[in-house]
């Protein structure tokens, strides 16, 4: 299989993310749950990721990391938590689904909502933000980079608007952790949500929110902490505040080997090799008759993604043609970013999302560019 | 069982703070380990750095100048 949806998850991970899991399934007890050698040993890994993420993200402290199970949950900490009836959000027809619900559900208890409209290719002009801030507006929230259209919002000019209007900013990182360095006291970030499985390369069900020390934030979920037992509330100190329960700890070692391995790699030289190979596959596409392109590709600034439709084909028999008949996966159909869908005119159609991983290969790239080829030349599109 | 000693009793606000105390302790081959916080200090449940009384002065002095968060410092016996 030529696995072109990494933007979903990836699939592909390295070799000691594996060994990481499988030595962490056969020694970990439950952290922070006694003192013996394995629930030590199941507390150093928890601790020892934090650090490791907080200096990935320029944190101000491993302990203002709480592992959450991906980037959905930590929106939902972030937006149900900090938000109250008669506060106003700016956010953007980027976002996905689990910023936008989060939003909903907070709209039906008070909360008002701006949501910022892009051009014909899916930008959002950062100076958008700026205008629509109210006397009531409390935070701005957005995604780095779109899921649908490979997009990346400034998020340093974002953060300088949200830090003059003395705003709280929310970042939803999932699809740029990983591949674009995320500083976030530069980038004046306040919650950074972000999820494991993706670029970060880590196992499924990991993930994590960054606050900025000071902010406090309401517990999605309460429960057992191993500590402060007697007490009818949760720990209010972090990062025990926003994790209950027992935490993931054979995904977060295995987090903690997929960082430690982009850290060897280097962030750039996986950046690189991914924007290489989205040119590639772009280049080779843009000009067949019927392709339509869905993003900004006059710059390098975007995800390694490349969106696009066929004629009027349909996006899910796009999809499925290229798996059956190529063996090359996918993404078709609405992206979990509806507004993003309505912008862009593909409600009906859904779009056909290409997504690279620095794993992949020329050959595959070619191979993708050839099936899209021949299917533009069977659906009888070309004169 | 065995006999209860004297012993340095520090306790932590939360897990992590522990084994920042752990590393700490380990990096500057300080002397002693985690334990579950005894209930003569605390009901709860927890972890807890156990020390000689001897090494309160060079422990909490070191744990002051690099700035580790505690919750208290004591003696007792465990």
């Amino acid at each position: 299989m030529i696995y072109l949806d990494n933007a979903a998850t990836a699939l592909k991970r390295p070799d000691c993310v594996k060994t990481a899991v499988a030595e962490a399934l056969c020694s970990l007890g439950n952290a922070g749950r006694g003192a013996h050698e394995a629930t030590l040993h199941a507390s150093r890994n928890l601790y020892s990721t934090r650090k490791k993420l907080n200096q990935f993200f320029n944190g101000e402290s491993p302990s203002q990391i709480a592992f959450t199970m991906n980037a959905t949950e930590s929106l939902n900490i972030a937006i149900k938590g900090i938000l109250n009836p008669g506060d106003h959000v700016i956010t953007t027809v980027s976002e996905h689904n689990s910023v936008l619900r989060p939003l909903y559900q907070m709209e039906e208890k008070g909360i008002e909502i701006t949501i910022l409209p892009c051009d014909p290719k899916g930008r959002i002009a950062s100076q958008d933000f700026a205008k629509a801030i109210r006397k009531n507006t409390r935070a701005i929230i957005c995604a780095h980079g779109s899921n649908l259209t490979g997009n990346l919002i400034d998020i340093k000019a974002v953060g300088q608007i949200a830090h003059s209007h003395n705003l709280l900013f929310i970042v939803d990182a999932s699809q740029t952790a990983g591949i674009i360095p995320i500083d976030v006291q530069d980038l004046k970030i306040h919650v950074l949500c972000f999820t494991g499985h993706k670029s970060l390369l880590g196992p499924q069900g990991t993930g994590g929110i960054y606050v900025k020390q000071g902010i406090n934030i309401r517990p999605l979920k309460t429960g057992g902490s191993g500590i402060q037992t007697y007490e009818k509330n949760h720990p209010p100190q972090m990062p025990t505040a926003l994790e209950a329960g027992t935490q993931n700890g054979h995904g977060i070692a295995g987090l903690h080997a997929a960082i430690t391995y982009l850290q060897d790699t280097g962030i750039h030289n996986i950046r690189q090799q991914e924007l290489k190979l989205m040119r590639r596959f772009h280049q080779g596409i843009k000009d067949i008759p019927g392709i339509k392109l869905y993003g900004d590709y006059d710059t390098d600034n975007r995800c390694p993604i490349v969106t696009l439709n066929l004629a009027d084909w349909d996006s899910s028999l796009v999809s499925d043609q290229l798996f059956t008949k190529y063996h090359i996966a996918t993404r078709p159909g609405a992206h979990c970013a509806p507004l993003m869908h309505q912008a862009l005119g593909t409600v009906e159609q859904g779009a056909v999302r290409f997504s690279f991983s620095h794993y992949n290969t020329e050959e595959e790239i070619d191979t993708a560019i050839q099936a899209m080829k021949q299917l533009a030349e069977e659906s009888s599109i070309q004169p | 069982m065995r006999k209860k000693e004297q012993k340095l009793i520090i306790t932590f606000h939360t897990t992590e703070e522990a084994m920042e105390m752990e590393e700490f302790c380990r990096q500057r081959q300080i002397e002693g380990r985690l334990i579950p916080v005894p209930r003569s200090i605390s009901a709860g449940c927890g972890l807890a750095w156990c020390a000689s009384p001897e090494s309160r002065q060079m422990i909490t002095n070191a744990i002051a100048q690099a700035g580790i968060k505690t919750q208290a410092i004591q003696e007792c016996e465990v």
